[in-house]
């Protein structure tokens, strides 16, 4: 088992005849994953290296079984794109795309929200299950099959992680990158819930980073539903406030959403918090071993 | 971004929202002159991005136009927590019976809009929340339903405004301002003061404002406005080139890919001792003309003294960024050290480039830590 892509998942890619839904898509496809069709509006009946694209995604789940939609469609596509995913049918959806308006996130949030579908991203790595399937942009090779859920708002920062921990011979169940967006459409919490349920994952790493409250709130979840043992590392100890660092969402406001109140947090709950990416690893290789 | 005050209260008026007429100033003789046109007793206002205007001295009453100029001339060039004062908002003066306080905030962590709305208002909200949180009336909007009149009742109601007149403008200022936020893209839209003048007017004394950068692409007019003068010129110049950059205030040169590794990176040079210069994401790419664009940046600041470059490939790929170091050392003339650190997408092709050219004035190191040890050494 592994959460959220694994064997069983037959991938649509939005955007698939793009320069980038091109190249993430057959990559995925070459890792084993499997990609079922693409989907472009006017270019249905073309083919991307034998994959069928179609015109709309209600087509790509009724001809080729899709289940799982990636979105790699420019931001002010993207919205449009995931309706169309969820109202297909789609009961996963991982949004790539960066700088979608955060109003526009927040109505599709609101809309996918209760119909249970899995929205990961946006702005986001996606979601890798080593020796299964991938999904998005996460580089597979730097990774292992194992036993460490690894949930993360920052895509190269999870590498770093992820490379640290297969340096000392460990591996992850899944890699989830959530995003670093002000409006996710999965938190932190919802992909513990979902580690909590995969017997294959024995412990999990949460990466958050400045902004927002969702480690703090990842905290409170962890002591009151979580049996697995939990390790964390905060990147932005360092920025100062006002500032937005790169993704939208991480910037402190006030004194709200700093490194060091996130690690206060997650350690009055007993989680061990790393000070570096290094340390983190360590951590959980003395808990592993 | 955020708006200055002038800029958010044009907002506000493109949606109905009152204000006080007003003009713009960038020397004495522009207040003059608005003074003189506006007619009648002004307030002198400093347009600065930050907070405290009026202990400052940022804010002053003028009785007449030769007051306004001379109070231009003594707030202009003012420092107001390090941002100096270089543009003036010159508007009618009010008379002030009663200060209310009205906000709509992007609340990340409920997933919905928040109003915020007190009659004890003129003073910092946070403040207001901790002594008497009874008289702040919170109020999360359904972002499907968007906003319905019941809203502004339960708001102007709740926060115990009796007058039928205040009620009315109120509620109805409260459904504009639900439009501007939304029209707007806004992650903050605040007035405070929101005021009652002694014959019963309601209208926004001040705002607070500030719109989401991923939606200014369709808000040209607002992204036009971005005050590039008050801004430090470093971030001035990185947003020019599209350069993702923040400016701190030590030695070190941080460059990373991706957000969270950068951030990371800027943090591990201060576990190793040294102070960061900057923050800068070279994002996703990291093409010779980005590791250019970015080097220019960081180089231009004088406080750097050594450069990091620290690189986890996947989507970037190793060897492209150590060709484009190269590139932009032998371009620039870069002579300060640089350390670099290559791991993940095709590393040990970059690293062998590297080691090739092996220009004097270019570490490679194995790990993030030895890599931001080393940095630091050099910075010192």
């Amino acid at each position: 088992m592994a959460i959220i892509v694994d064997r069983d998942t037959r991938l649509v890619v939005a955007g698939l005849t793009g320069s980038e839904g091109r190249f993430h898509g057959l990559r995925n496809r070459a890792y084993g994953t499997n990609l079922v069709a693409g989907v472009t509006p006017g270019k249905g009946g073309q083919d991307v290296e034998g994959v069928p694209v179609f015109d709309t995604v209600a087509e790509a789940v009724s001809e080729a079984g899709a289940n799982t939609s990636m979105i790699f469609v420019p931001a002010r596509f993207a919205p449009d794109a995931i309706y169309e995913a969820v109202d297909a049918g789609i009961q996963t959806v991982i949004c790539i795309t960066e700088h979608i308006p955060a109003h526009e996130m927040l109505r599709v949030y609101t809309y996918v929200r209760p119909k249970g579908v899995t929205l990961i991203g946006p702005n986001c790595p996606g979601v890798l299950s080593p020796g299964k399937a991938n999904v998005g942009i996460i580089p597979a090779e730097v990774f292992q099959a194992g036993s460490i859920g690894l949930v993360s708002r920052s895509g190269t920062l999870t590498y770093q992680i992820g490379n640290e921990l297969a340096q000392r011979g460990l591996g992850n169940s899944s890699i989830v990158g959530i995003g670093g967006d002000p409006i996710v459409g999965s938190s932190f919490i919802d992909i513990l819930e979902k580690f909590e349920g995969d017997p294959e994952t024995e412990y999990v790493v949460l990466v958050g980073e400045i902004g927002g409250d969702e480690e703090e709130k990842a905290a409170q979840y962890v002591a009151d539903h979580l049996s697995k043992p939990v390790f964390s590392y905060i990147a932005g100890f360092s920025a100062p406030p006002g500032k937005t660092m790169g993704h939208a969402g991480a910037i402190i406001s006030g004194s709200s959403g700093t490194a060091a109140a996130k690690k206060d947090a997650l350690e009055a709950v007993g989680i061990k918090v790393g000070t570096t990416p290094t340390e983190v690893a360590e951590l959980v290789v003395a808990a592993a071993a | 971004m955020d708006l200055l005050e002038y800029q958010g209260k044009e907002l506000f008026k493109r949606f109905g929202i009152p204000v006080s007429e007003g003009r713009v100033a960038t020397t004495p003789a522009e207040a003059r002159k608005a003074a003189e046109e506006i007619g009648g007793a002004v307030v002198v206002k400093a347009q600065v991005l930050t907070g405290g205007r009026g202990k400052a001295g940022g804010v002053k009453l003028a009785d007449d136009p030769a007051d306004a100029e001379q109070k231009a001339n003594d707030i202009l060039g003012l420092d107001i927590n390090g941002h100096i004062v270089r543009t003036l908002w010159i508007e009618s003066a009010s008379d002030i019976a009663k200060e209310y306080y009205l906000s709509i905030t992007f609340d990340r962590g409920a997933k919905k809009p928040l109003f915020m709305f007190t009659t004890q208002g003129g003073m910092e909200i946070e403040e207001v929340a901790a002594k008497d949180p009874d008289a702040l009336v919170r109020l999360h909007v359904d972002a499907l339903e968007g906003y319905q009149p019941w809203i502004a009742r339960r708001l102007v109601y709740g926060a115990g405004v009796e007058d039928p007149g205040e009620q009315k403008q109120i509620a109805d200022i409260i459904g504009k301002l639900y439009r501007c936020f939304v029209e707007s893209d806004a992650m903050l839209t605040e007035i405070n003061p929101l005021i009652v003048t002694p014959d019963g007017t309601v209208k926004a004394l001040d705002s607070k404002f500030t719109v989401d950068d991923s939606a200014l692409y369709r808000h040209e007019d607002v992204a036009a406005l971005r005050d590039t003068s008050a801004a430090d010129p470093l971030e001035a110049l990185a947003r020019e080139k599209g350069v993702t950059y923040v400016k701190l205030d030590g030695s070190v040169g941080i460059l990373g890919n991706g957000a969270g590794l950068s951030m990371s990176t800027v943090d591990v040079v201060v576990t190793a001792g040294g102070k960061p210069a900057n923050f800068c994401d070279l994002g996703g790419g990291g093409n010779a003309q980005g590791v250019v664009d970015a080097l220019e940046v960081i180089t231009r600041d004088a406080q750097v003294k050594s450069i990091f470059f620290n690189i986890f490939g996947g989507i970037t790929r190793c060897d492209e960024v150590a060709r484009g170091v190269l590139e932009a050392v032998e371009r620039m003339r870069i002579e300060l050290p640089i350390v670099v650190r290559l791991d993940g997408t095709n590393a040990d092709e970059g690293r062998r480039i590297l080691a090739e050219a092996a220009p004097p004035n270019l570490h490679v190191e194995p790990t993030m830590l030895d890599a931001a040890k080393r940095a630091v050494e050099l910075a010192a």
